[in-house]
C-alpha cells in the first residue's frame, strides 16, 4: 500500500504533527513557523487535489481507521461531495495562509503569533477531519475540534469587543454541540451503529418512532446554528466583525462551508431523501426559511455601517441561497446549491481580503469613512467590484451560474414564487455591494486617476486577493469544469448511496 | 390514566432526569446574568446529555464489559457509550476552560462579569 | 442559405475587449490610449465588414465557443439582422471614438482612461448582443452592458449624476431579473433557447403562459425605453454627450429594441404573436409610447432632454413595425434601427458640439448660433428634418415601409399614429432650427467666442449626416439587403 492509499488518514495526522512542529519551531524562533504552516497547508491542498482526481476516476474512497472495518471501526469517506468541499476548502485555506501573513502580524499581538498559527492547523484539522469522515460521532469530535479553535482565533485581536464576539460564539456554538451530541445519542439508540451508511440503511425501518424524529430534529437545530441559518444567525455578525482578518477570511468560506456540509450529509445521506420529503416532510419549511433568510439577510447588510459587519450579513443570506437549493432538493437546484457554496466560498473570501486588505492599509473598516478608497487602492477595489458582481449574479461570473441553476431548478419544481423571491433577493444584494462601490469609486476624489504613489498594500495580500476575485469570473465562463463534480455529487445525495 | 403516567415516569425515570437536567442548565446558560453561572449552566447542560448516554448503554443484568479470566461469555453493559462520553467530557473540559480564560480577560478589559452591564459597557466603548 | 463556422464573430468581441485591457495599460500616455481605441475601432469594422459579403449571399456564420448551463451554450451566430445592428454599432463607434475623443479634450474631462475603457468594453457587449445565437447569450451581454454603462452615465460624479445612475441602475437591473425569469422559463418550456428563425415558441404551452411570457420578455427589456419603463433615459443624460450619442442613441436602446424584433422573429414567430393578440398588445405599447413621448419631448427645454424623448418616441417605431406583424411593418422596424441610429447620433453630436464650443444645454439660449456654427447646425436641421421623415434623408425610408405595413396587417388605424407624430416631430424639431437660425440672440455678446467645434467633432458629424443621406440614395446597400433576407428568413419559418 503506497502513501496514496493513506492519504485521508494522513491528511488529517499530517497537519497534527505540523501543529506541533509548528509550536515548537514558534518556541525557538517566531518568524520559522509561518512557513511551516505554508508548507503544511500546501501539502494538505495537493493531497486533496490528488484524492479528488482519485474520486473522479475510481469512484468513493473508503478507507477503514486501523484496518477495522465498520461497524466495529471507524472510516474516512471521500465521495463526489465530500471530495468536491474537500478541494474547495483547502483551495481557500490556501490562499487564506498566502494572506494572513501580513495581516495577522498587524492584527495579532506578536507573543500570541505561535499559538495563533497552531490554532489556525488545529482549527483546519478539525474541519478537513468533519468533511471526510463517514462516522456520525467522529463528525461531533471534529466539530468540537474546530469549534474550540475557532472560539479561540476569534478572541485574537487585540481589541476587547473581540473576546465578547468569542464568547458569545462559544455559548452558542456550545449548545449547538450538544444537541447534535444529542441527536447522535438518539440514532444511536434507534440503530445501534455510529456510522453513517450503516445508520442509513437500518433507519427506514424506524422512520415513524419519535425517537428518529427528535434525533433529526435536535441534530437540524444544532447544525442550523453552527451554519448561522436564519434565524439561529445571531453569533455570527460579531464573530464575523471582531475577529483579525486572516480569520474572518478562513471562518466566513471555510467553516461556514463544512456547517454546511455537515447539514447537507445528514439531511441527505443519513436520513435519505425518503425521510426529509414523505416522512417527516421539512424540506417546504427549510425552503420558507430560506427565503426569509435571504431577504432579511440582505436587508439588515444595506443598513449596516462597517464593511466587515455588512459582508457577516451577506453570508447570512448567501447561506440561504445554498438551503433553498436544500429546501427545493431536485437534481438542478442541488447542484445550483453546491456550485453556490464553491461560488461563495470565492466570492465571499475575496470580499473579506479586500476588507481586511482595507483595514491594513486604512486602518478602519467603517463605510463613512471610506470615500474614495478606489483612489488609493484600485486593485482592491476592482476585486471588490467583480467578487461584487459575482455575488449580485452578472453573468457571465459563477455567482450567475448558481443563482441560474437554482431558478431554473425552483421552477421546475414548481416553486414559482420563491423564485422570484431568490431574483428580487439578488436585486437586494446590488443594495450593499453597489453602496460600497459607489462611495469607493465615486466618493470625494482628488484629483485625476492616477497610480497612486505608496504601494496598495503587501503583493502577499493582493495576489490571493486578485486570483480568487478572477477565478469567480474564470470558473463561471468555464462552469462546466466544477459541473463535472457537482453532477455526480448532488446524484449521490439525492440517490442516498 | 394515572396509572399510565406513573408507569411512564418509573420506567423511564432515566430520560427524565437528563431532561430535567438538561433544562435547569438551559435555563442557566440564558437566564443567568453572571458570566460564570453561564458556564455552569453549560456544563450541567452537557452532564445531562452525558448522563442520558450513559444510562442508554445499561442492559438488564449486564455486568462491567471487562473480560473475565474464565472467558468472554456473559452479558456486558454495552461499553460503546461510555467510550463516547470519555471524548465529549474532555471537549466538555476544553470548552470551559477556553470559556473561563475568555471571562477572564474580559473581567481585566471591561471590569465586569455581569451580561447586561457587559453590553453596555462595551456599546459605551 | 447555410451555416458556416468561423471564427470572424469572436474575432470581432474580443477585439473590442483586447483594446479596453490595452487602453487600462496605456492610460497615463494619453495619444497611445487614444490610438488604442482608433485602431481597435477600425479593426473591428474590417471584421465585421469582412463577415458582410458572406452574410448577403444568405449565410450565416456560427461559433459555440462554451457550454454553459442546462438552457444553452455560449453561442454567437452572425445572421442578417444582427449583421445590420453589428454593422451600424461599428460604423458609429469608429465615428463617435473620434468624436468623443474631441469632446474630452473640449472640455478637459477627468476619468478618461475609465470613460475609454468603459466605452470599449460596450461597444463589445453591443456586438455580442448582435451576434447572439441564443437568448442565454443575449442575457449575458446585455447584463454586461448593464453594469458597464453605469460607470458612463455618472461619469462626471456630480450627487445628481450619482441620483441619476441610482434609477438607470434599478430600472435596468429589474429589467434583467425579468429577462432572466422570461429566458429560464422559455428553457423550461423548449428545452430550448436558441434563436430559430420562424420561432420555436409554437406549442410549447398555453396561450396565457405564453402571453404572460412575452410580458415578462418585454418587461426585460426595458432598454427600448418603453413607456412607462422609459423614465431611465431622460436620467442618462447626465452623461457626457458621446455617452448620450452612443449609447443612449445607438447601443442601449438599440440593443433593446433588437432583443424585441429577436423575440417576435426568432422566438415566437409572427404566426404565433398574431395567434397570441400580441401584435394588438404590441401596438398599443407603442402607439402610446410614441404620442406620449413627443407630447414630453415638446415641453423640455434642454436640448439633450428633448432627444432623449425623441428617442423614446423613434424607438416605438420600431416597435410599432413589429405590431403590424407584416412584412412590411417589419422591413420598416428593421429598417429604422439604423436609419434612426444615424440620424439621432448626428443629433447627439451637434449637442454636444455646443456644449462644447459654447457651453450651452438649453435651447432657448441657443438663438442665432447659425451665426456662428452654421455648419454645425446645418447638419442639425438636415438630420432633424430626416427624423420628421422627408426627404432626402433616410428617414422617410422607414416610415413609407411602416405605413404600407399598417395597411397590410390590417391595422389601418395605426396609419393615425404615424401621421400624428409626424406632426410631433416637426412640432418639437422645428422649432429649434428656427430658434438657430432665424431668431436673433438676446444680447449681441452673447455667442462671443463661439465657432464650430474642433474638426476631431465637427468631421463625424458631418460624416453621419453624410450616411443618412447615403441610406436614402443607396437604400438597398446593403441594408435593405440584409433586411430582406432577415425577413425571408423569418416569413418562412422553416428550420436552416
Amino acid at each position: 500500500m503506497s502513501i496514496i492509499d493513506h492519504l485521508p488518514v494522513l491528511l488529517i495526522i499530517g497537519p497534527i504533527i505540523a501543529a506541533l512542529i509548528i509550536l515548537a519551531v514558534g518556541w525557538h524562533d517566531r518568524r520559522l513557523c509561518y512557513p511551516v504552516m505554508l508548507l503544511s497547508i500546501t501539502g494538505q491542498f495537493i493531497a486533496s487535489l490528488i484524492m479528488l482526481l482519485q474520486v473522479i476516476q475510481d469512484g468513493t474512497i473508503r478507507y477503514y481507521l486501523g484496518g477495522w472495518a465498520p461497524p466495529l471501526g471507524i472510516e474516512l469517506v471521500i465521495d463526489s461531495f465530500s471530495g468536491f468541499i474537500l478541494s474547495t476548502i483547502m483551495l481557500l485555506a490556501l490562499l487564506a495562509i498566502v494572506y494572513a501573513r501580513r495581516s495577522v502580524e498587524a492584527e495579532v499581538p506578536a507573543e500570541k503569533i505561535v499559538s495563533f498559527y497552531v490554532l489556525i492547523q488545529l482549527l483546519l484539522i478539525g474541519l478537513v477531519g468533519m468533511t471526510i469522515t463517514g462516522d456520525v460521532f467522529n463528525l461531533y469530535v471534529f466539530l468540537e475540534i474546530s469549534s474550540i479553535a475557532a472560539y479561540t482565533l476569534i478572541a485574537g485581536t487585540r481589541s476587547p469587543r473581540s473576546y465578547v464576539a468569542g464568547f458569545n460564539y462559544l455559548i452558542m456554538g456550545s449548545i449547538a454541540a450538544g444537541f447534535i451530541l444529542l441527536g447522535i445519542g438518539y440514532l444511536y439508540v434507534a440503530t445501534g451503529t455510529l456510522n453513517m451508511a450503516e445508520i442509513a440503511m437500518l433507519l427506514p425501518a424506524s422512520y415513524e418512532l419519535s425517537t428518529v424524529h427528535a434525533a433529526f430534529l435536535f441534530m437540524m437545530i444544532g447544525f442550523s446554528i453552527k451554519a448561522a441559518f436564519f434565524p439561529l444567525h445571531l453569533w455570527l455578525p460579531d464573530a464575523y466583525t471582531e475577529s483579525p482578518s486572516a480569520v474572518t477570511v478562513i471562518i466566513s468560506t471555510v467553516m461556514a462551508k463544512v456547517s454546511v456540509y455537515a447539514m447537507i450529509r445528514i439531511l441527505f445521506t443519513i436520513f435519505t431523501t425518503a425521510y426529509i420529503i414523505e416522512s417527516f416532510p421539512v424540506t417546504g419549511f427549510i425552503l420558507l426559511i430560506a427565503t426569509i433568510a435571504i431577504v432579511a439577510g440582505a436587508i439588515l447588510a444595506i443598513a449596516q455601517n462597517d464593511l466587515k459587519r455588512m459582508l457577516a450579513y451577506s453570508s447570512i443570506s448567501q447561506i440561504g441561497y445554498i438551503m433553498f437549493a436544500v429546501g427545493v432538493a431536485n437534481q438542478i437546484a442541488l447542484e445550483g446549491g453546491l456550485l453556490h457554496i464553491l461560488g461563495h466560498a470565492m466570492m465571499k473570501g475575496c470580499l473579506f481580503m479586500v476588507a481586511g486588505l482595507i483595514i491594513y492599509r486604512m486602518g478602519t473598516s467603517n463605510l463613512l469613512e471610506l470615500r474614495g478608497v478606489a483612489q488609493t487602492m484600485p486593485i482592491s477595489c476592482a476585486a471588490f467590484a467583480l467578487a461584487g458582481a459575482s455575488m449580485i449574479g452578472i453573468p457571465p461570473t459563477i455567482g450567475f451560474m448558481s443563482k441560474y441553476y437554482l431558478v431554473l431548478g425552483a421552477f421546475e419544481a414548481g416553486y414559482w414564487l420563491y423564485a422570484a423571491v431568490l431574483l428580487i433577493g439578488s436585486l437586494l444584494a446590488v443594495g450593499y455591494i453597489w453602496r460600497f462601490i459607489e462611495i469607493a469609486y465615486f466618493g470625494d476624489h482628488h484629483g485625476d486617476g492616477h497610480q497612486c504613489a505608496s504601494p496598495e498594500g503587501p503583493l502577499s495580500m493582493i495576489a490571493p486577493m486578485v486570483c480568487l476575485a478572477l477565478l469567480c469570473l474564470i470558473l463561471g465562463i468555464f462552469v462546466e469544469i466544477p459541473m463535472e463534480i457537482i453532477g455526480p455529487a448532488a446524484m449521490i445525495l439525492l440517490g442516498g448511496a | 390514566m394515572i396509572e399510565v403516567i406513573f408507569d411512564l415516569v418509573t420506567s423511564r425515570y432515566n430520560y427524565w432526569m437528563a431532561i430535567i437536567l438538561m433544562l435547569i442548565g438551559l435555563y442557566a446558560l440564558i437566564a443567568k446574568q453572571n458570566l460564570v453561572k453561564k458556564i455552569i449552566g453549560l456544563n450541567i447542560f452537557q452532564t445531562a446529555i452525558f448522563l442520558f448516554y450513559i444510562s442508554f448503554s445499561e442492559v438488564t443484568g449486564g455486568t462491567a464489559p471487562i473480560y473475565l479470566p474464565e472467558g468472554p461469555e456473559a452479558l456486558y453493559v454495552n461499553p460503546l457509550p461510555h467510550v463516547l462520553i470519555l471524548t465529549a467530557i474532555v471537549v466538555g473540559v476544553s470548552i470551559t476552560a477556553v470559556a473561563l480564560s475568555l471571562i477572564v480577560r474580559i473581567y481585566e478589559e471591561y471590569g465586569v462579569m455581569d451580561e447586561d452591564e457587559l453590553m453596555k459597557v462595551v456599546r459605551e466603548r | 442559405m447555410t451555416d458556416i463556422i468561423g471564427i470572424l464573430p469572436a474575432v470581432t468581441i474580443a477585439i473590442p475587449l483586447l483594446a479596453s485591457v490595452l487602453i487600462l495599460i496605456t492610460g497615463r500616455y494619453e495619444n497611445l490610449r487614444e490610438s488604442v481605441t482608433i485602431v481597435a475601432a477600425v479593426a473591428m469594422l474590417g471584421s465585421v465588414l469582412a463577415m458582410l459579403p458572406s452574410v448577403l449571399q444568405g449565410n450565416r456564420i456560427t461559433l459555440s465557443i462554451i457550454p454553459m448551463v442546462p438552457g444553452g451554450d455560449f453561442a454567437l451566430k452572425v445572421d442578417a439582422f444582427g449583421m445590420v445592428f453589428a454593422l451600424t454599432a461599428a460604423v458609429l463607434w469608429l465615428l463617435n471614438s473620434f468624436y468623443a475623443i474631441g469632446y474630452m479634450r473640449g472640455l478637459k474631462e477627468h476619468a478618461q482612461t475609465r470613460f475609454f475603457f468603459c466605452m470599449a468594453v460596450a461597444i463589445a457587449a453591443a456586438i455580442g448582443i448582435a451576434f447572439s445565437a441564443n437568448l442565454l447569450t443575449l442575457f449575458i451581454f446585455y447584463e454586461i452592458l448593464t453594469i458597464i454603462t453605469y460607470p458612463l452615465v455618472v461619469h462626471i460624479e456630480t450627487p445628481e449624476a450619482m441620483k441619476a445612475g441610482r434609477k438607470y441602475l434599478a430600472y435596468l437591473l429589474v429589467g434583467g431579473i425579468f429577462l432572466l425569469a422570461a429566458v429560464i422559463l422559455t428553457y423550461l418550456l423548449t428545452g430550448t433557447t436558441a434563436f430559430v428563425p420562424g420561432g420555436f415558441l409554437e406549442g410549447a404551452g398555453s396561450p396565457l403562459v405564453l402571453q404572460i411570457l412575452f410580458l415578462l420578455f418585454m418587461v426585460g427589456f426595458v432598454k427600448a425605453a418603453w413607456m412607462p419603463l422609459h423614465a431611465w433615459l431622460p436620467a442618462a443624460m447626465i452623461a457626457p454627450t458621446p455617452v448620450s450619442a452612443f449609447l443612449h442613441a445607438v447601443a442601449v436602446v438599440t440593443a433593446g429594441v433588437f432583443g424585441i424584433v429577436r423575440i417576435a422573429g426568432w422566438v415566437y414567430g409572427m404566426d404565433l404573436m398574431a395567434a397570441l393578440g400580441l401584435g394588438v398588445l404590441l401596438a398599443v405599447i407603442a402607439s402610446f409610447t410614441i404620442i406620449v413621448a413627443s407630447l414630453f419631448a415638446l415641453t423640455e427645454d434642454n436640448l439633450k432632454r428633448r432627444l432623449a424623448y425623441s428617442t423614446v418616441s423613434q424607438l416605438s417605431y420600431i416597435l410599432l413595425g413589429v405590431s403590424m406583424l407584416s412584412i412590411a411593418g417589419m422591413t420598416g422596424a428593421m429598417a429604422h434601427i439604423p436609419i434612426h441610429a444615424f440620424l439621432k447620433i448626428t443629433l447627439f453630436f451637434v449637442a454636444g458640439a455646443i456644449i462644447v464650443s459654447a457651453g450651452i444645454e438649453s435651447i432657448s439660449d441657443m438663438k442665432g448660433l447659425f451665426q456662428k456654427m452654421p455648419v454645425t447646425v446645418l447638419m442639425f436641421s438636415a438630420a432633424a428634418i430626416g427624423i420628421c421623415g422627408l426627404p432626402p434623408l433616410a428617414g422617410i425610408i422607414s416610415k413609407i415601409y411602416l405605413a404600407i405595413g399598417a395597411v397590410e396587417g390590417g391595422m389601418s388605424s395605426l396609419l393615425i399614429v404615424i401621421i400624428v407624430s409626424a406632426v410631433l416631430n416637426a412640432a418639437y424639431f422645428l422649432p429649434i432650427i428656427y430658434t438657430m437660425i432665424v431668431e436673433k440672440p438676446e444680447r449681441e455678446d452673447a455667442l462671443n467666442g463661439v465657432s464650430e467645434p474642433p474638426l476631431t467633432m465637427l468631421v463625424p458629424i458631418i460624416l453621419t449626416a453624410t450616411i443618412s443621406l447615403l441610406i436614402f440614395f443607396f437604400p438597398t446597400m446593403p441594408f435593405l439587403d440584409l433586411i430582406e433576407i432577415a425577413i425571408g428568413e423569418i416569413i418562412g419559418g422553416v428550420m436552416p
